[in-house]
């Protein structure tokens, strides 16, 4: 039996969510106009004002937000009201020159706690389940985003963060979980440690996983399925929008229901801006309807998906967007963090290093790794072994300060990188990450 | 008096080692001793040639990175401890080894090569009691 968080929202006509989607645009774009002095300028540079927006029809007149315009209005040019009516911050994982700062009103918590409910009701949740929330806490809206939800929807609701695997095993089931919410590369990882511990998918009570913030396949979603006894629920979101919860997977496992009353979606041509009709495979956009903190019109997110409006067969009429099936930009996810090329070329250039280098991503015992390898220049040869080695540590314990995970580095031979058309050929991913 | 050795990076790589090897091979020179530090990655291969300023123009030609270093060569006698007193002696003088390699010439017998932090130090170390470090001509 299908069940709805908000069913006067989740399963309202298309006329209705178009209604709210109008009214809420006009009084946003207004707001964001008189408290957005950087987004204002955009709009004044465009030639657009507030009176020009009277539907969901002119979004396409608004100027777009890329990630570079939150890196120069970093901290406070996007804000969206006075600071002292925030009560949080969230941020992306730690990227130097890269990092979001968002900020949240209480309004704008509670309508995200919303969100991530209507994902958990939607996951099967309801005031009797137990939800093991294993995303991390802190900066990270994973964590925090998903507890709230999973109060709001009345789960016993286990705050575990991340980490701590068996200590995760040991209360799941000594304390009759019945929700996981992690990263699939996560929950793939509980499940094997649990095989290794001799404890099988009836020994737990788990029924369901809601499972986001880095890319996994339907392969993946099966082997976890089978290896924790349950049914894997795909989440979608961000930083920039909100957090987990910008869209959320029903039973029907096809595809994620956006929270469309908060977050309207459009798909663009990545490289004209130009909108695409229903059903094209493009670049996702989001307008935030209801923030108040960190309200972004038409934010690129860079992901890759398809809308759809086709008939569901759970009852919601949300619109659906694919699992995303790639970036328009060279963002890297990894072990839930966005790396970009761009960060390991600036510790190269910073430490003296030649900017030829090789991002090699790979998934190992359902861990992603990340190695560097880096052309070693005659300035930084050494006939000592050990001079190496420290290069080595240096170049990893700088990247892990600008990314936020561990990279391994490897020094290799100059010029022994591959080199297309002059260039060194940067990035392999040997994740199969998209269907 | 300090021998020229030449370092070349190498990668971990089957046949890494042998490519250097052959190449220095079919460019004539002479070599006297050679030694590898390596870790997991790479390998640092240190030689000792006859004409080390026109065997590194020829590693560098062929996009060897390289570089020269100055180390020590000693004759060492063929009998136990004979090693442990010269270790001895640079220890007492506070001069660090980093590394440290055998060779025999067959005409004058055995050779240590010692790279250390402060080839003058251990050399006058040495010199003080007697054991005399050698030119790189001594050593063809």
């Amino acid at each position: 039996m299908a069940n709805y968080f908000q069913p006067e929202v989740e399963c309202a006509s298309h006329e209705e969510i178009r209604a709210i989607q109008n009214e809420k645009l006009v009084k946003q774009v207004k707001r964001v106009y008189e408290n957005v002095e950087y987004y204002r300028n955009l709009m004044n540079e465009k030639g657009v004002t507030p009176d020009d927006i009277k539907s969901i029809d002119d979004l396409h007149k608004l100027p777009f937000l890329t990630k570079a315009d939150l890196r120069d209005a970093y901290p406070y040019g996007l804000l969206g009201t006075d600071l002292k009516n925030c009560v949080r911050i969230h941020s992306t994982s730690g990227t130097t020159g890269r990092r979001v700062v968002a900020f949240y009103t209480q309004k704008d918590i509670e309508l995200w706690e919303d969100c991530c409910a209507r994902a958990i009701v939607a996951a099967g949740g309801n005031d009797e389940d137990v939800c093991q929330v294993a995303y991390g806490y802190g900066l990270f809206t994973g964590g925090f985003g998903i507890n709230g939800g999973s109060q709001k929807v009345g789960c016993l609701t286990l705050p575990m963060s991340s980490g701590n695997t068996e200590r995760q095993i040991q209360f799941m089931q000594d304390l009759h979980a019945t929700i996981l919410c992690c990263t699939p590369s996560y929950a793939a990882y509980l499940g094997e440690s649990m095989k290794e511990m001799g404890i099988t998918p009836d020994d737990i009570d788990l029924k369901a996983g809601i499972f986001g913030a880095e890319p996994w396949t339907e392969e993946m979603r099966r082997d976890i399925e089978k290896s924790l006894g349950i049914k894997a629920y795909d989440i979608y979101g961000l930083t920039e929008s909100t957090g987990p919860g910008v869209a959320f997977e029903c039973e029907e496992q096809s595809g994620m229901h956006i929270n469309e009353d908060h977050f309207l979606a459009e798909i663009i041509d990545p490289e004209t801006g130009e909108v695409l009709p229903e059903g094209s495979k493009g670049e996702l956009v989001f307008t935030n309807l209801d923030k108040e903190g960190f309200p972004l019109i038409r934010y690129r997110t860079r992901d890759i998906c398809i809308l759809s409006r086709k008939k569901c067969s759970c009852g919601r009429t949300l619109i659906k967007m694919t699992k995303p099936m790639g970036r328009s930009d060279d963002m890297l996810i990894i072990r839930g963090v966005n790396v970009f090329p761009s960060q390991i070329e600036a510790v190269l250039i910073k430490s003296g290093y030649s900017v030829n280098y090789l991002i090699e991503v790979d998934r190992v015992n359902n861990t992603d790794t990340l190695d560097v390898s880096v052309e070693l220049t005659p300035e930084q040869f050494s006939d000592r072994v050990r001079d190496l080695a420290a290069q080595e540590k240096m170049l990893a314990n700088n990247m892990k300060i600008m990314l936020g995970i561990n990279p391994k580095v490897h020094l290799v031979a100059p010029k022994s990188i591959t080199r297309s058309e002059g260039k060194a050929v940067r990035v392999i991913d040997k994740r199969k990450l998209h269907d | 008096m300090s021998v020229k050795q030449i370092s070349v990076f190498i990668e971990n790589k089957k046949g890494q080692l042998a490519e250097v090897t052959r190449y220095i091979a079919e460019h004539d020179v002479n070599l006297r001793a050679l030694s590898v530090g390596d870790t997991q990655d790479f390998g640092i291969l240190r030689i000792i040639c006859e004409n080390p300023d026109s065997a590194m123009e020829v590693l560098q030609k062929a996009g060897y990175l390289t570089m020269m270093t100055d180390v020590l060569a000693t004759a060492i006698s063929d009998e136990p401890g004979s090693l442990a007193a010269i270790l001895e002696v640079l220890a007492e003088a506070d001069v660090a080894v980093e590394y440290t390699y055998a060779f025999l010439s067959a005409k004058s017998g055995a050779y240590m090569i010692f790279r250390v932090d402060d080839n003058q130090k251990a050399a006058a170390a040495l010199a003080g009691v007697g054991i005399k470090t050698v030119d790189q001509a001594e050593l063809f």
